[in-house]
């Protein structure tokens, strides 16, 4: 029981993350149906920049998350101002190259940068448990994590439902022509849809390596990015609230079905792209996403 | 049914909202308009008729700047023969796409509130409410999703939205269509009362002749990309070769 119990705290842990960098995708997926491969290397790239600032400039380590949530939101902009924007938005194909690419580029630079080493990251969250139950704990790292999520959802749904440039967004996500026929400009639309992903992302990767029991280092979200890509296919792709559900979800089936199943942990990479197949062949909208139908 | 005075005859150029001369445009490859000559006078209403594939919609498009185009265009006087569709709506010139044109996703009150995009003042709500009192139906279902409404309440929306950023052109591109006869009848008797009350005038595309002339000033009839015949809209009613044409009779 104290066994299942700490791997449901593990579970919804590594969940929180997966949620996250889930989000991240959702939040480009909704405007432009592209899924951004190279979100989790954004992410990963602000772990490293958040560690500079924290371990070079003194700055305290949130201030440093904050920081690098800043950068790589500005970066990202760049990046959909002069490597998405300029292609056809309707053409996936070179844009899915363009953001593996992207993938490949920014993991080989931060190897460049900062070697392929694994580094420890300052906690961000209390050490130690909140609730103890005979030797089941939920530490404050686990509560920290979900508590980002809240913070997290709670901003994105007051962004985009009571801000004008959420409105933007969300009617840009709707109907592109439309769109701009009431005066709105698509790309710098979007390009607010890519920075606030980057920010997302980020701070997932700061809250994931902040755990006592991992490092940052330039793989960390190769597998991460996968678990978060079925974590928001499992949510419907175009939810947040799906994402998160999604997430938490595959973290769950990582840290409980896989022991229990007896799965090899190397096989617990499957297990999430097992979930993700079963979506798409049961509910190809996912939990919460929106069906494509259209009323003519 | 219209005043039988046609403004044209009598407009001096800065009368004119929309005067558009040589208009060339097209898809791609595909060249629709081989030279489009029309006008549009201050609070008139005009009709562009004409069969599939005549370009109305794509006369309309290059208006608004959603297809490249040639030729010159100019709105009140000033040029606009390159202004991309999103700058048009600041300078007045509100659009309903063929096939409503909402954003589906969102609820029918959040569909309002992004028609008045390009507004800074405290008056939108206002107008919202402005909007929901003349459609009441859109007020009963302000949090419905747009995509869940039928065609006509949809078309409802969309004209509101057009409205919603306060144009002094607005530009429909066949409002009728595949909608139930009745639902036509009371949207154009409303696109009528429209134009009285705000003075906001109207270009219209439409397939159907009777309803859309019945509101209209003048007509303007296109016939593979060029203008075929044109004039006031009591005239082009009792055309025979329109009638036959276009009006089934």
């Amino acid at each position: 029981m104290e066994l299942f119990l700490n791997r449901i705290s593990d579970g919804l842990s590594n969940g929180a993350t997966y949620a996250l960098i889930a989000m991240a995708l959702v939040m480009i997926f909704k405007a432009t149906t592209l899924i951004n491969f190279a979100q989790g290397e954004f992410a990963m790239f602000g772990g490293f920049i958040a560690l500079v600032l924290a371990t070079e400039q003194g700055i305290p380590m949130w201030g440093a998350v904050f920081g690098s949530m800043v950068i790589t939101a500005v970066c990202a902009a760049g990046i959909e101002r002069t490597l998405i924007r300029p292609f056809d938005p309707s053409d996936h194909l070179p844009l899915v190259i363009i953001t593996l690419g992207l993938f490949l580029g920014i993991n080989a630079l931060a190897g460049i940068i900062w070697r392929f080493d694994p580094r420890a990251f300052p906690e961000l969250f209390p050490s130690g448990n909140a609730l103890t139950y005979g030797t089941a704990t939920l530490s404050w790292y686990t509560v920290g994590t979900l508590v980002t999520i809240a913070v997290v959802s709670g901003g994105l749904t007051l962004l985009l439902n009571k801000t004008k440039i959420g409105l933007a967004f969300r009617a840009v996500s709707s109907n592109l022509e439309s769109s701009e026929l009431v005066g709105i400009k698509v790309g710098p639309t979007l390009q607010f849809g890519w920075a606030i992903a980057a920010a997302v992302g980020t701070l997932g990767v700061c809250v994931f390596v902040a755990s006592p029991f991992r490092q940052l280092e330039p793989n960390v979200m190769v597998t991460g990015l996968i678990f978060a890509v079925s974590a928001a296919a499992l949510g419907g792709l175009d939810s947040l609230g799906g994402a998160i559900v999604g997430g938490l979800a595959i973290g769950l089936v990582q840290s409980i079905a896989v022991p229990y199943l007896g799965i090899p942990s190397e096989l617990s990479l499957l297990a999430a792209v097992v979930v993700l197949m079963l979506v798409l062949l049961f509910k190809p909208s996912g939990l919460f996403g929106t069906p494509q139908v259209e009323r003519v | 049914m219209s005043d039988t005075n046609t403004p044209s005859d009598t407009t001096t150029p800065t009368d004119l909202v929309l005067d558009v001369k040589g208009l060339e445009g097209g898809y791609g490859q595909i060249q629709v308009l081989h030279g489009l000559d029309f006008h549009v006078a201050d609070g008139e209403i005009v009709v562009i008729l004409g069969a599939n594939g005549a370009g109305k919609t794509t006369t309309l498009r290059a208006v608004s700047g959603m297809i490249p185009r040639t030729g010159s265009v100019k709105l009140r006087g000033d040029d606009i023969s390159n202004a991309k569709a999103p700058d048009l709506v600041r300078q007045g010139v509100a659009h309903v796409p063929q096939g409503r044109g909402t954003l589906p996703e969102l609820s029918v009150e959040d569909n309002l509130r992004v028609g008045a995009y390009i507004r800074d003042d405290n008056e939108i709500d206002a107008d919202i409410d402005q909007w929901f009192d003349v459609y009441p139906v859109l007020r009963e279902r302000k949090n419905q999703r747009a995509g869940s409404l039928s065609g006509g309440e949809q078309q409802m929306l969309a004209v509101s939205r057009a409205l919603m950023s306060r144009p002094s052109l607005l530009l429909l591109d066949e409002p009728s269509l595949g909608l139930a006869p009745i639902i036509v009848a009371e949207l154009f008797e409303r696109f009528a009362e429209i134009n009285k009350e705000t003075g906001t005038t109207m270009l219209v595309v439409e397939q159907n002749a009777q309803l859309a002339l019945g509101i209209g000033d003048r007509g303007y009839v296109l016939e593979s990309g060029e203008i075929f015949t044109e004039g006031p809209a009591d005239e082009l009613i009792n055309d025979d070769a329109i009638r036959k044409a276009y009006l089934g009779v």
